[in-house]
């Protein structure tokens, strides 16, 4: 029930507050989702969506830490 | 899908299980709260490649579960009256009140509808003026926000004809609830990302300080639950009973600012009761007085009376493994009375409940 699934945002339209809408690609498929949770946004954004509603901006440099954490464990010969 | 399949990498999902495997000294017993991390980890077999130190049991992370037989009956009644359109997220559809299910009343004739975002029931609503839409909502934190923008703006616009059952609730009085039952045996929990990408991290930090227990952050795919499960056993192996944040690309501490202000601008805590657990106090939403109207139990006059659990019966003991103190395949009726088709306990009734989970992917060993 909670999850939610990661999108990118390739327009973004309507009114705040609470109507502030994008088009959001997930891997091809296009809806249209609400990102008055989100002002911030931005076209090309990557962001996290339930229930018709993004609910956070994907910050991308945190994305990448976890695999440099492997990196870095792997280099120490831990894995 | 970018942001999706690395995350369930086979390499890195080894890599992990090693490196927890590596980690445990102890035996340590770990609760994942989300029923979605409960559906990933029993799909993606998580507990057959780590070492058997480690107990994962399963939270009661999962409103379609928890919500009390007695709201689905009122749900059943109201969309069984003549003129009501009645919405609900397809999960709940099937799950049994006392007597019927959602299912049921649209085969008896009522208008029942699945919706995907709270703002399709809005959408029809503004279609269909002559008839009372009436939207079940139910959900955690993540899903609260969007509940209550749905009332926010069927108010803003003066949309008369919607109205809400509301059946929310909140993870932390649920985690202290556990800890707090004076049996519990959890060592170290597994938070919901979703749930704290609204709420952010204060309510766990708290926890995490009065009741000395470490809680790892974490989100749903095989990476995410394999990086948690390894925070939360180097934290417990450490004796550091602390935060940490393993989903740090979509929560941020203060979690969503505007979406909880909404959330609560809608809505206020109430107590409430947990299908199989009971009533946990301030661990529910109810509609703030000012929006009353877009009450559905008062707009159609049903009153709620929780009597003692009905499941109960049939000697379920989902109670017990929403605490983490069983395992579905403890259940006497697991697989044989009890399945999916025909749940006799809240566990059994979503695909996010750990019986249905384990009935559809577990290999379970029959002899032990
Ligand atoms: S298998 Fe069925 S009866 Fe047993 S605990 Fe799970 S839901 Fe309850």
């Amino acid at each position: 029930m909670c999850l939610a699934v990661p999108g990118k945002i390739i327009d973004i339209y309507g009114q705040e507050p609470m109507e502030k809408m994008a088009k959001v690609d997930f891997g091809g498929i296009i809806k249209e989702i609400n990102i008055s949770f989100i002002p911030e946004a931005k076209t090309g954004d990557y962001c996290i969506v339930h229930t018709g509603f993004a609910l956070s901006l994907l910050d991308e440099e945190e994305a990448k830490k976890v695999f440099e954490e492997f990196d870095s464990l792997n280099k120490d010969n831990l894995i | 899908m970018k942001y999706l399949d690395e995350y369930r990498s086979a390499p890195a999902v080894k890599k992990l299980a090693g490196l927890i495997n590596q980690t445990t000294k102890s035996e340590w017993k770990i609760m994942e709260i989300c029923g979605g991390q409960t559906h990933s980890i029993v799909k993606n077999g998580i507990e057959e490649i780590i070492t058997d130190k480690i107990k994962l049991v399963h939270g009661p992370g999962c409103p379609v579960c928890v919500t009390p037989a007695e709201k689905i009956d009122a749900a059943v009644e109201i969309a069984l009256r003549p003129g009501v359109i009645f919405c609900s997220y397809g999960d709940m559809l099937r799950v049994p009140g006392r007597k019927k299910d959602l299912l049921s009343a649209k085969a008896l004739g009522a208008d029942v509808r699945i919706i995907y975002s709270p703002l399709d029931a809005l959408k029809i609503a503004e279609e269909n003026p002559d008839k009372e839409i009436v939207f079940f909502a139910i959900g955690f934190e993540t899903t609260a926000p969007a509940n209550a923008a749905s009332v926010f703006q069927a108010h803003s616009k003066n949309i008369k004809n919607f109205s809400i059952i509301s059946s929310h609730f909140l993870v932390p009085p649920a985690i202290k609830f556990i800890l707090e039952s004076g049996i519990n045996t959890v060592n170290g929990f597994l938070a919901a990302g979703h749930v704290c990408t609204i709420m952010g991290t204060e309510d766990y930090e708290k926890i995490s300080v009065n009741y000395k227990v470490p809680v790892v952050i974490t989100g749903f795919e095989p990476v995410d639950i394999l990086t948690g499960i390894y925070n939360c056993v180097r934290l417990l192996e450490n004796n550091q009973p602390k935060v940490e944040n393993s989903y740090s690309r979509v929560v941020r501490q203060e979690g969503n600012i505007r979406a909880k202000k909404l959330m609560f601008y809608i809505f206020e805590t109430s107590d409430m009761y947990w299908r199989g657990i009971g009533l946990i106090k301030n661990s529910g939403l109810a509609l703030k007085e000012k929006f009353s109207a877009f009450d559905a139990e008062k707009k159609f006059n049903v009153e709620i009376r929780y009597e003692t659990n009905s499941d109960a019966l049939h000697k379920c003991i989902s109670g017990l493994i929403m605490q983490g103190l069983k395992k579905p395949s403890e259940c006497e009726h697991f697989g044989t009375l009890c399945t999916p088709e025909h749940p006799l306990g809240p566990t059994m009734v979503s695909s996010e409940g750990a019986c249905s989970a384990y009935f559809k992917y577990k290999k379970i060993n029959f002899n032990n």
